[in-house]
């Protein structure tokens, strides 16, 4: 089912929740809604199940307007952070119950909890209470009871973030391999950035209610609309480096270091920006290809690579270096930029100058 | 294989025990003066025939008194009224202790209000509450039969027929329960995350779908604990029955409940033999409805 939210607005008193958000989501998409804690992500999750109502703008399910249809008759099935499993049922009862409330058959009730049951891997379990489950079975016995009643639309609200590393990484997968199996269009909320961009056909990016960018996970990456966007992405993050535009060149405020770039379009001389550059842009050369050489101040091994301290100037970035170099402290590492992961964003308004 | 943990040596464990017995002492020797030795007495008691309370001599021990007490009419008829009392009274208020909670939980508006005349029995005297509803209670001037001839009902003589002065004990006695019943439900209504809710109502789940699927089986263990709790105290019925008859057990002597029976026993026949008697089957009634209760508590859980 293709979903439209349409200049949708939420305030909770004096307080705007979700700010003017227009999206859409073509039939079969999962979708990860992306942001830090607290960016509206599960407002707008409610709004699509007509749990909360909305304050301004439209909400529209195959161009049909729900905007005010109440949770049940939209045919969304939800999936919450802590599952919310009844406690007091079986996995068979907790599947069957949608089913019940729509006065579906027995007999047809049990059928269809046990397929779906099956496609999630909890066909073992279903005579068991949800506390006799691991928080991974809980998960798939959620998302069985999400799916059973055949929504159009499937939301997860966090669905992954009450598991241990190992058990996210496997969860991940198999919500990817059922989504893709059902093919039901899919609107998954996190705030791990990593999560979002395995799973996603495509991302949103929100900040303080508002859309920030709406792209596929690598164009998230490589093109980011703006400086939260390239701040919030990428382990580990971004080098972010202030300073001022003069002349053609990106310069720190105390002209300790200066890069020479080309915007498309002229940058007034004295306009204060941000020089955003990807870790892994910055790359050891040698010494005849280098475009300028820095003092090492200190670096981390992480597996096969290590994360080296370069000082540009008076700050200090980091950038990930081969660990065959074996470097010391305070030795001069000559470097090349590669041209991608490179951008420069206007100090004030966040907006990407190249 | 693991090692054994060693077992500490005997003089220090024996310290340690002795340590932790010192710490618990006041309570224990509160415990043994107020709660153990009088339970043990009144047994021993109800098997002394003849037993003198002033100089505690006694003729012997036998079965004498349980034998007089079972044959009493009065006390008979002291057992048939406290089971339909305990029988009418624990259903009703529990039922109706979990809609009003249920109600008040939902926050509507003005359940404050609600909250506060709810709870205001159980901060009462209850004898105090008892005149007043001696009052409500009247044939000729009672606000009960007032709202009654409303309806068209001719007035009842609550407290002076003896066919209504039971029915009047049970709402009386469900009244003075209520309080403490619903905060007990409200309690647990609290506890049951509201995400469940949600959750049902997402599914399309009515109200009434959701009372009786989830948030009932939920409040399960609660219910079940006010039930033993009421039952404990609905068998001990007494001090409901006192105001509201001036004392006497109803109009025509038709009224006596075991704990009046046992006072009665004790105070003016000055019979404490057969007052223990009487007290000892008290607690054997109790005793076993409480073990049906929990029964019927372990079979339900297996079921569901």
């Amino acid at each position: 089912m293709k979903v439209r939210l349409e200049q949708l607005t939420k305030c909770f008193g004096n307080v705007t929740a979700v700010r003017d958000f227009t999206a859409t989501l073509e039939d079969g998409e999962l979708v990860c809604l992306l942001g830090p804690s607290g960016c509206g992500k599960s407002t707008i999750l409610n709004m699509l199940s007509g749990i909360l109502p909305v304050t301004q703008g439209n909400i529209y399910f195959d161009d049909v307007e729900v905007t005010r249809v109440p949770p049940d008759k939209r045919g969304v099935g939800l999936v919450f952070q802590n599952y919310a499993l009844y406690p007091h049922m079986t996995v068979r009862q907790n599947i069957c119950f949608p089913l019940e409330i729509q006065k579906v058959p027995k007999a047809e009730r049990l059928r269809r909890a046990q397929e779906i049951a099956k496609l999630v891997h909890v066909d073992a379990l279903m005579d068991r209470r949800p506390v006799e489950l691991s928080g991974g079975q809980q998960q798939r016995v959620a998302i069985a009871r999400a799916l059973v009643k055949r929504p159009r639309l499937l939301l997860l609200d966090e669905p992954l973030s009450n598991l241990d590393a190992r058990l996210r990484l496997e969860m991940r997968e198999e919500i990817r391999r059922i989504q893709q199996q059902t093919g039901v269009t899919t609107i998954f909320v996190t705030h791990d950035q990593e999560e979002a961009m395995s799973i996603s056909d495509r991302i949103i990016l929100m900040r303080e209610g508002v859309l920030q960018q709406n792209d596929l996970p690598q164009a998230l990456y490589n093109e980011p609309a703006n400086c939260f966007v390239a701040d919030f992405l990428g382990n580990p993050p971004i080098n972010r480096i202030e300073g001022v535009w003069r002349d053609g060149s990106f310069c720190l405020k105390d002209g300790s270091f200066s890069l020479k770039l080309t915007p498309d379009s002229p940058i007034e001389n004295g306009r204060s920006v941000i020089l955003s550059i990807r870790p892994e842009s910055i790359l050891a050369a040698q010494p005849q290809d280098a475009v300028f050489s820095c003092p090492v101040s200190r670096f981390y091994a992480m597996g096969k690579e290590e994360i080296a301290y370069l000082r540009f100037g008076s700050v200090e970035v980091r950038a990930f270096v081969p660990a065959e170099l074996d470097l010391k402290e305070g030795d001069r590492l000559p470097v090349s930029l590669r041209g991608r992961g490179i951008f420069l964003f206007d100090a004030q308004t966040g907006g990407r100058l190249i | 294989m693991k090692d054994k943990p060693q077992a500490p040596d005997q003089p220090r464990r024996f310290r340690a025990i002795g340590e932790a017995y010192l710490y618990l002492a006041p309570f224990l020797l509160g415990l043994a003066i107020f709660t153990l030795y009088p339970v043990i007495r009144v047994f021993l008691m109800s098997f002394q025939s003849d037993y003198n309370y002033l100089n505690g001599t006694y003729a012997g021990w036998s079965l004498e008194n349980y034998q007089n007490v079972l044959t009493d009419p009065k006390f008979t008829q002291a057992i048939r009224n406290t089971l339909l009392y305990v029988l009418a009274v624990v259903p009703i208020s529990t039922i109706l202790a979990v809609v009003i909670a249920w109600l008040l939980n939902r926050r509507l508006h003005g359940s404050a209000i609600f909250q506060t005349a709810y709870f205001k029995p159980m901060v009462t005297s209850i004898t105090a509450v008892g005149l007043a509803w001696r009052l409500m209670y009247n044939q000729q001037y009672g606000i009960l039969n007032y709202v009654l001839s409303v309806f068209g009902v001719s007035k009842i003589g609550w407290l002076t027929d003896p066919k209504w002065s039971l029915p009047a004990l049970v709402i009386f006695g469900i009244w003075n329960i209520l309080p403490f019943t619903i905060i007990l439900l409200l309690s647990g209504l609290q506890n049951i995350n509201e995400l469940y809710y949600t959750a049902a109502r997402v599914d399309g789940a009515k109200e009434g779908r959701i009372f009786r699927r989830i948030t009932v089986p939920l409040l399960a263990p609660t219910i079940f604990l006010v039930c033993i709790v009421n039952t404990i105290s609905s068998f001990k019925v007494f001090s409901e029955l006192y105001p509201l008859f001036k004392g006497d057990p109803g109009p025509v002597y038709n009224l006596y409940t075991v704990v009046y029976y046992i006072r009665y026993m004790m105070m003016e026949k000055r019979e404490y033999g057969y007052a223990a008697a009487a007290a000892v089957v008290l607690f054997l009634f109790i005793f076993v409805f409480t073990m049906i209760q929990l029964f019927v508590k372990k079979k339900l859980r297996n079921r569901s």
